[in-house]
């Protein structure tokens, strides 16, 4: 079962976990020739989550909706080169270590928000204790 | 869970780094040798890297690293004129390794370095699974 108010933590997570794999490829392919580096879009992801995602019922235009990830993966685009190699490898290791970290401190943040909502759910079980 | 591939991935980018840095190793022990008939000689040796993605999980954008072969250099042997050393050929020349000493210490040094930030990705990736672990404690 799927509590919808941990859904979209999950999903954020999801494809946080995706992209980590996908940058840990091009940081292990950076001295094999031909390897082109890859990445994948959060945008994207979250456009097409808007497209998919259940919504809620609003009682004015100024009301947001909230958004969730999309269960089915994120795209996976080949990153354009910064600079031209005679091996026609694409992986720029600094570009991808400065991705790298950046995508560990959201893989962080979405699981302190998950932690932080599994925490609210169990307080109002025990009633505020 | 996706985040376990990483090791996968990672893994086989050491290994191959290993081999390299073996490889090298291996050059620079021979940087010296000479000999007099050039089909002995010792010749540079470099790993061939492929990228390889069938095996992990048929995921897309996720690719480990795979040594195709080790080939030999295909750089001129260098040819000297020394008729007093024993292994010298009838006209007096012997043969030198065709070892490039500094293109190898960048190797090693590029070797080393990619080493590193594998080790380094592990070791983030294993942080984010054992957080993840300790979730709703």
């Amino acid at each position: 079962m799927e509590i919808p108010a941990l859904a979209q933590y999950e999903r954020a997570l999801q494809f946080r976990a995706q992209r980590n794999e996908v940058l840990s490829s091009n940081i292990a392919n950076a001295d094999t020739p031909n390897y082109k580096a890859r990445d994948l879009d959060f945008g994207q992801a979250l456009k097409s989550a808007r497209q998919s995602s259940i919504s809620m019922t609003t009682t004015s235009d100024l009301h947001t909706q909230a958004w969730g990830m999309t269960k089915q993966g994120a795209q996976t685009l080949y990153r354009v080169p910064t600079q031209p190699t005679l091996d026609g490898n694409s992986v720029s290791m600094d570009v991808e270590q400065a991705q790298f970290a950046e995508n560990a401190l959201q893989y962080r943040a979405s699981l302190a928000f998950l932690d932080g909502s599994i925490r609210t759910l169990r307080m109002a079980i025990k009633g505020g204790e | 869970m996706g985040l376990f591939n990483v090791f996968d991935v990672a893994g086989s980018a050491m290994n191959a780094q290993s081999v390299r840095m073996n490889v090298t190793a291996s050059n620079l022990a021979n940087a010296g040798s000479v000999s007099g008939d050039p089909d002995k000689v010792y010749r540079a040796k470099h790993p061939v890297f492929s990228t390889f993605s069938q095996s992990l999980a048929g995921q897309s954008g996720v690719a480990g690293v795979r040594i195709d072969g080790i080939v030999d250099s295909a750089a001129p042997l260098q040819l000297r004129y020394q008729p007093d050393h024993p292994e010298a050929d009838a006209d007096g020349n012997v043969y030198a390794t065709n070892v490039n000493t500094v293109e190898e210490m960048v190797n090693m040094m590029s070797a080393s370095r990619s080493y590193k930030n594998n080790v380094e990705m592990i070791n983030t990736t294993k942080d984010l699974l054992l957080q993840t672990l300790s979730l709703g404690r």
